[in-house]
């Protein structure tokens, strides 16, 4: 049990897929204008990378090993089509924002690297518990990202009101430009904290 | 005539794909480091976008459309373009072995990328004619390579910049692209 929470908590932080690894930006640029619209892109990639996980663990035997990158995209995306019809049949609206960026969740670097790094090589559940802490590693930095940019950018969470009506909202956030610069900061901010944290323990280690 | 010209510098400049739309981010960012190998991968990505978005639409209307099929779409293109870049890899490795050693390592880097399986989805979801699709491929990969390019020049001068030691690497690049990307914003309703 505490092997398989050890394996969900390491997607949630300590191995970020955003922010951590770099991998997948063009979404977590892309879709966050708005909080709703981050958590739907969040929850499609957790569905689409935990249901990868555990077709490509239960089938590791099946593949061969020349062609299967070939079979994993080709898994991808089929459960990318299930959760485009999903979405298109009763939330057409949030389908007509996310547009395009949810048919290219097929080629986020993300699920190819986990079904590659993990889930070929490991049994059903622990598979199942990666793909769970890595889609929820990324719901969690989407999230991140859009509040600050909605609140920032619209003066509003999910479309609720917070600030009032004496806030001029500032609209580079919502626009590309604010995106970038955003992120940028962000990650400048975890490496500081990291580097801190580092500095801390080498001192102590010292004393 | 001025239709495809609208179409081909809307694609080029003010719907920059990597500026304004954020895809092909990873190139973006790991190629941008020398000048030499943005020049070299916005030629490569350039030429695939072309071929691939050719065959794509061909597929798409000859295939795909008469047989109702297009809820399969997004699995056709992913399959298609991916097995293409494999094949021109293969055919340039054995035709042309000098123009291998020059871009042949890129090739390898786009077969699934973003930017690659995009065009193509978006010039049939916006149905394009078969001309006008050509013009946008060739448009989207030029504005790619120019965002490249130009970001490749200010990484190179970024050396002999103090930059402080948290941002250093990552940080500032984004900075610097969102600084880029606000000029690119300036363009925005020339069309």
């Amino acid at each position: 049990m505490k092997e398989l929470w050890k394996i969900f908590y390491k997607g949630l932080f300590d191995e970020n897929p955003i922010f951590i690894l770099s991998l997948s930006l063009c979404p977590a640029l892309a879709v966050t204008t708005t909080v709703a619209n981050g958590l739907t892109m969040g929850l499609s990639v957790l569905f689409v990378i935990t249901a990868n996980n555990v077709v490509v663990s239960l089938t590791r035997k099946l593949v061969n090993q020349k062609v299967r990158v070939p079979v994993y995209i080709t898994s991808i995306a089929t459960i990318v089509t299930v959760v485009q019809l999903v979405l298109q049949a009763f939330f057409p609206s949030l389908y007509k924002a996310l547009g395009i960026y949810l048919a290219l969740i097929v080629v986020f670097a993300i699920i190819l690297a986990r079904a590659e790094v993990f889930a070929s090589k490991n049994k059903v559940i622990p598979s199942f518990f990666d793909g769970l802490g890595m889609g929820c590693g990324f719901t969690i930095a989407m999230l991140a990202i859009a509040v600050v940019r909605e609140l920032l950018g619209n003066g509003t969470i999910l479309g609720y009101s917070v600030f009032g009506s004496w806030y001029n909202p500032a609209l580079i956030m919502i626009l590309p430009p604010g995106a970038f610069i955003l992120i940028g900061y962000m990650m400048g901010g975890i490496k500081l904290y990291n580097q801190r944290k580092e500095s801390k323990r080498l001192k102590g280690s010292e004393s | 005539m001025k239709e495809y010209f609208t179409l081909f510098i809307g694609s080029v400049i003010v719907n920059n794909f990597v500026l304004t739309k954020f895809l092909g981010l990873c190139i973006f960012f790991g190629v941008s480091k020398s000048l030499n190998a943005s020049i070299g991968m916005g030629m490569a990505v350039t030429s695939v976008i072309t071929l691939s978005s050719i065959l794509a639409w061909i597929v798409y209307n000859f295939v795909l459309l008469p047989f109702h099929l297009t809820f399969l779409t997004t699995i056709i293109f992913v399959i298609l373009i991916a097995s293409f870049v494999q094949l021109l890899e293969l055919i340039i490795k054995k035709q042309a072995p000098a123009l291998y050693n020059m871009w042949g390592i890129y090739l390898v880097l786009i077969a699934t990328n973003c930017i690659v399986l995009s065009v193509p989805l978006l010039s049939v979801e916006s149905n394009y004619s078969f001309v006008k699709s050509i013009i946008f491929a060739i448009g989207s990969g030029m504005g790619f390579a120019l965002a490249l390019i130009l970001m490749a020049s200010l990484r190179e001068k970024l050396v002999y910049a103090d930059v402080p030691k948290a941002l250093e690497g990552t940080g500032i690049a984004f900075i610097l692209a969102g600084m880029l990307s606000l000029a690119f914003l300036g363009f925005s309703g020339m069309i």
